[in-house]
């Protein structure tokens, strides 16, 4: 085990499976992007698998991972908020990690391998912003050139993660297309992807994308349900959760905590954006209402019209407002692997105000959405005494003035 | 094999070809728009089945997308309309891979042959991912136009003229659709490497806006096709006959 300044480095686990084929999971994935992506796909496919098997990028990705990200992060045993709900609580606490949310593990990891294929240039998409702050924070460390993507909404409703990206070196461009959100900052980034791919590496935030993107961040967010699984078998005398949840926009905090449980035996719960309600037509639940189709290069589940426009989806959490899923989630829906449910934005702020007040952690708006439903579902959906593992993705900063606002509180 | 043997015919004439782009839904009239551009001198005409997500477009052809949409554009209306066309020139649709996904590969491509569409452009699915759609394309003799790009190595390339029919689209740049002010230097290697290796019928698109840039692009293939500064001309309020005089310029450039 490496020395570094903070004791023992991360341990990576072993890699995972890789998709089939063409980066099939199952009906879904693929790789349906214009010809000229082609080349460079081949390339970071390639450049991915050889380095996801050597020995010098995983130990330098570890020790990444524990001196800059701060990794392992804890995992937290929710005392007063296990008495309120009646069900056991543990909460994976990538809240704690450098940048604040779940986001850095993926950036690191894609940054090296930038630095390893020879280009001097990273393009992220962005909506909640952490994940644009956590790409523009890696481009500093590795002295990258870094353009971000981000909805004009979202630049809007995240001000202050807008700021932190420019302090951190990036470029931030406002996408005024579209429904001016997440999935139209997708669109612009591989619009600025395809002409400038010789140089540049697109940073996707999410298993979304084209092979190898769902893999590869799937891999690169492993972490947190291999740490998440060792850990909890300490607090739970050898035993695996009953049951696992993670909020689900793209799906990469879910995916890389699922990745860690697959084989045992607990029951894997993926928590959609509900925004105004099922029902309302403004929720982003793109794997309960959402049917097969392709965009931004893989085929999954997206909520689109009777003639196949993808339509606009809405949550409170600029992370979850995003009409599709990764392949992978769509992949074990079908498979009936993990069940995924949803939590209105209501259900999201109360589930914000409950862990603020009984645990003192205040948790990002897109989690709050993994609160909001165990709150809702405990004692029913999940049954009185079960021990349940959250994956607490992000911290909240980010959204305090929007929550606050929304609360109608006057903070002058 | 309509689209390919009209434009070989064309060729073996000794013309070079010209292929404009007409977005499906923009504007009332814009199956006048397709007929004009017929009569001015095309040899096809590509009618775009707007999307909402088109992301190998530049702003000219997203905010044609996005006005079609708003005036109620369906992938399935524009395919009907079409079918109203009685040109004599062969016709394709340019559509992204989502809407021919949603309605299914054989009941899109029978739509399309029942229209009298003769062909397909499908700029998000690549070789490696055409089989399902043209098992169903081919069955109906509908042809799918395949694109190269200038990044697209050359055992590639020779993979992607071999499966293409009608001809082939050689990307003229790295980048998405939008007028260019000088033809790229890509696009006459493109050209060059397309005639190479392969005898069916090579036509560069992506920012020819000009009647001296079709020509300069058209030198090193057999052909070009104009999107995005016909689509100008439409978003700026020109019609049928606008466009038509457009078209008859790059016609006259082409022929002198
Ligand atoms: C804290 C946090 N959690 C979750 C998400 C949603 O992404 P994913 O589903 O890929 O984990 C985001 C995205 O911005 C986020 O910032």
């Amino acid at each position: 085990m490496a020395k570094t300044a903070r004791g023992a480095t991360v341990q990576l686990g072993a890699p995972g499976v890789e998709p089939e084929g063409l980066g099939r999971f199952g009906e879904f994935g693929g790789r349906f992007v214009p010809e000229t992506l082609v080349p460079a796909l081949i390339e970071l496919e390639d450049a991915f698998r050889t380095a996801w098997t050597s020995d010098d990028f995983r130990a330098e990705y570890a020790r990444l991972l524990t001196d800059y990200a701060g990794r392992p992060t804890p995992v937290t045993e929710c005392r007063r908020l296990s008495d309120r709900l009646g069900v056991r609580v543990l909460l994976k606490r990538e809240d704690l990690t450098h940048t604040g949310s779940h986001k850095i593990n993926n950036v690191l990891g894609q940054a090296l391998l930038t630095q390893r294929m020879g280009k001097h240039r990273v393009i992220a998409e962005t909506g909640a912003g952490q994940h644009g702050v956590a790409t523009a924070t890696a481009a500093a460390l590795f002295g990258l050139d870094c353009t971000v993507f981000m909805g004009a909404v979202d630049v809007e409703r995240q001000a202050l993660n807008v700021w932190r990206m420019r302090l951190l070196g990036a470029e931030v461009i406002p996408v005024s297309s579209g429904s001016a959100t997440l999935k139209d900052a997708i669109n612009d980034a591989l619009r600025d992807w395809v002409a400038t791919v010789e140089d540049t590496h697109y940073c996707i935030g999410s298993v979304v994308g084209p092979h190898p993107y769902p893999w590869m961040v799937r891999e690169l967010q492993r972490v947190v349900g291999d740490e998440a699984r060792e850990q909890s078998r300490v607090l739970l005398d050898g035993n695996d959760p009953d049951v696992v949840v993670a909020c689900v926009g793209g799906g990469s905090n879910a995916m890389g905590t699922f990745a860690g449980f697959l084989d045992t035996k607990a029951r894997l719960v993926g928590v959609e954006a509900a925004g105004h309600g099922l029902e309302s037509g403004r929720h982003g639940a793109s794997i309960t209402r959402g049917v097969p189709g392709v965009l931004h290069g893989a085929r999954s589940l997206y909520l689109q019209s009777e003639d196949g426009q993808i339509l606009e989806a809405h949550s409170i959490s600029a992370g979850l407002d995003y009409p599709g899923v990764g392949p992978e989630h769509a992949a074990l829906a079908a498979d009936k692997r993990a069940e995924y449910h949803s939590a209105t934005d209501d259900e999201a702020l109360a589930g914000f105000q409950l862990l603020a007040g009984t645990e003192g952690i205040v948790p990002a708006l897109e989690p709050a959405h993994a609160i909001g439903w165990l709150a809702r579902e405990a004692g029913h959906a999940v049954p009185a005494g079960s021990t349940v593992l959250v994956t607490l993705s992000g911290r909240g900063d980010k959204d305090a003035a929007q929550v606050a606002e929304r609360l109608g509180a006057d903070l002058g | 094999m309509k689209l390919e043997s009209s434009l070989r015919a064309r060729r073996d004439d000794g013309a070079k070809l010209l292929v404009p782009y007409v977005t499906g839904g923009l504007g009332a009239d814009w199956l006048d728009v397709v007929r004009a551009v017929c009569d001015a001198g095309a040899d096809a005409v590509e009618i775009g089945i707007p999307f909402s997500d088109p992301v190998m477009d530049g702003p000219t052809i997203q905010e044609a997308s996005s006005r079609a949409l708003a005036d109620g554009a369906t992938p399935a209306g524009i395919v009907a309309d079409a079918a109203k066309l009685d040109v004599d020139v062969p016709l394709a649709v340019m559509t992204y891979y989502n809407p021919v996904h949603h309605a299914g590969h054989e009941r899109f491509a029978s739509s399309l042959a029942d229209a009298g569409i003769d062909a397909a452009i499908v700029p998000d699915l690549p070789v490696d991912e055409l089989d399902a759609w043209a098992a169903a394309a081919d069955a109906v003799d509908v042809e799918t136009v395949l694109l190269a790009s200038p990044l697209t190595p050359d055992d590639r390339l020779a993979v992607i003229c071999e499966r293409s029919r009608g001809f082939v689209y050689g990307v003229s740049l790295l980048g998405v659709t939008g007028a260019r002010t000088e033809v790229a230097a890509a696009a006459l290697e493109m050209g060059r490497r397309l005639k190479a290796v392969t005898d069916r019928p090579a036509l560069i698109g992506l920012g020819i806006s000009t009647g001296e840039q079709a020509v300069e692009a058209a030198a090193v293939a057999d052909g070009v096709i104009v999107g995005s500064a016909l689509i100008a001309l439409l978003l700026d309020g020109g019609g049928p006959e606008a466009a038509g005089s457009f078209v008859c310029q790059l016609r006259e450039a082409l022929d002198a």
